[in-house]
């Protein structure tokens, strides 16, 4: 079975525990042999929503705005930029249904 | 002698490098973000260079390619600059290192340099960004207004627009919104995007949605020259149709407020005020929008307004091919506001009777409620019919829904009437 433990913080606790911290637990679950994939995200003024209705493309800025959406699986993509990952986003079906955020994944700082 | 003709000659480079900042500027600046990848390092490799034009073109002469010289200049001082926080920052060497390594090829031509304008209006008005955003970087960035000045146009504090602005940058460069036209198969999408930014300038300008002035000229201007540049840049059917749109409702301004600041509609306004030349730039677009079969709402809507360019008096409107014209956009983009739109224009073919029954069906279904120009319409119908209690409390909803300083009197003198 697998988890994908989601962390969410308040904006202003965004950098409330230092990178390296991260690194170490990290590391850690790496040797545990635990861990599959973890990325911190940039802040959620960086995120674009893509949603497609009766065949169309729409493209937004930020999350989506009403609460009962949850998060509901992810995707780890490597694209060339925003652009490409918009096109790979407008694919993964249950952008029929509710939307799919795209977020940037940044580099941590040790 | 020689010292005043040294000071004359210095004058007059002063006046070229002011002349070349207003004209290339914006081109320089577009080709800097391109090869320096950044809004922020280009903007500051832009000043970089024109302050070395102000140094060196006195004493060695105007460069016989002004803007190639500004890009050149521009691109090593950015890259000096990174060396020198290099050399002084070595936490940042990493990072500094490999944005030099990521330069693209160099600058070649001036192709080059209007795919690059074209790139940056695509750029600023992503629909990854906010369309709050879109608006402001497009401003600032390709018509290189000051960021005071798009927040007074706006009547936003400049603190909030500067915000803006720099989440905006922020966005382009953490997300990596690509700096490039779209493909062929986006192209019809993201052009809407961009056609809808400079109609919202355009309308901000053209009818303030609140503040005490009707106009705001230098926004519809500035969008205007926004569509301008568009259709030189990329020639597509609505970029003309809104283009047309534009200029004919601009070719109105003079005749829409009178000399106290009144708004004057359409039926009434002195039509020798009309901008012939606007009018006739708008109809020469719109033909050639239409003839490309490839046309959408804009072209649809600039139509319409040629139609009441055409007419050299209110009376002489061709209402039945309005009323055409509006069934088709119905079809291309059906809305409400379309809806009422045809309505008025049927009770002008038809009578206001026939228009009454189209506004009331869309009051009816519970659309246009709080939309003040729904009742106002529908006031000056029921005026026309002699139902002046209804008249005035339609007129009388609508004042409670204006923002609009003109408009507020403008509503406010229809009651008198009715009372007299």
């Amino acid at each position: 079975m697998k988890y994908l433990c989601l962390v969410y913080l308040e904006s202003g606790k965004l950098h409330a525990v230092a990178d390296r911290e991260c690194l170490a637990c990290g590391d850690g679950l790496r040797k545990s042999g635990m861990l599959l994939a973890a990325e911190p995200l940039y802040p959620v003024e960086t995120a674009t929503t893509v949603r497609v209705r009766n065949g169309a493309v729409s493209v937004t800025d930020g999350p989506f705005a009403e609460t009962k959406e949850q998060l509901a699986g992810f995707y780890l993509i490597d694209a060339r930029d925003l652009n490409e990952a918009i096109q790979v986003a407008a694919k993964i079906p249950p952008a029929r249904e509710g939307s799919v955020e795209v977020r940037p994944v940044r580099e941590l700082n040790p | 002698m020689m010292r005043l003709v040294a000071v004359a000659a210095t004058e007059s480079v002063l006046e070229t490098v002011n002349a070349v900042y207003v004209s290339e500027s914006r081109r320089v600046l577009a080709t800097l973000i391109r090869l320096l990848g950044d809004f922020d390092a280009a903007e500051e490799a832009l000043h970089d260079a024109f302050r070395a034009a102000l140094e060196q073109w006195p004493r060695d002469g105007v460069p016989s390619n002004p803007r190639s010289w500004l890009v050149s200049a521009g691109r090593f001082k950015a890259i000096d600059g990174l060396r020198r926080q290099k050399r002084f920052d070595p936490l940042d060497e990493a990072g500094a290192a490999a944005d030099i390594a990521v330069e693209p090829e160099v600058w070649s031509g001036d192709e080059s340099v209007e795919d690059d304008r074209l790139r940056l209006i695509f750029t600023c008005c992503h629909p990854a960004l906010a369309a709050d955003a879109q608006v402001a970087l497009t401003l600032r960035e390709v018509c290189g207004l000051r960021t005071e000045e798009i927040a007074n146009a706006f009547l936003t504090p400049a603190p909030t627009l500067a915000q803006r602005i720099v989440r905006a940058k922020t966005k382009i460069r953490d997300a990596k919104i690509p700096y490039q036209v779209p493909a062929r198969e986006e192209l019809a999408e993201r052009l809407d995007t961009v056609l809808r930014v400079i109609y919202l300038v355009f309308n901000e300008g053209y009818a303030a949605s609140s503040g005490s002035t009707v106009t705001r000229r230098d926004l519809s201007g500035e969008a205007i020259r926004l569509g301008r540049l568009l259709v030189d840049l990329l020639p597509e059917p609505e970029a003309m149709g809104l283009l047309a749109l534009m200029l004919l409702h601009d070719s109105r301004r003079a005749a829409r407020t009178s000399a106290d600041g009144d708004v004057v509609l359409l039926d009434d306004q002195d039509r020798s005020l009309w901008d012939r030349q606007q009018i006739a730039e708008g109809l020469r677009l719109v033909r050639q929008a239409l003839s490309s079969q490839q046309f959408g709402a804009y072209t649809i809507q600039a139509a319409i307004a040629a139609v009441h360019a055409d007419a050299r008096e209110a009376s002489a409107t061709d209402w039945g091919e309005i009323v055409g014209l509006y069934d088709v956009l119905l079809r291309l983009n059906p809305s409400p506001v379309v809806e009422l739109n045809r309505a008025v224009a049927v009770a002008m073919r038809d009578g206001p009777e026939a228009g009454l029954a189209l506004v009331d069906a869309i009051l009816a279904r519970g659309d246009l409620g709080d939309y003040r120009l729904a009742h106002a319409a529908r006031a000056e119908l029921c005026r026309r019919l002699g139902r002046t209690g209804d008249a005035r409390a339609s007129f009388e909803r609508a004042l409670t829904l204006t923002r609009q300083e003109p408009e507020r009197r403008l509503l406010e003198r229809r009651l008198a009437e009715l009372s007299k």
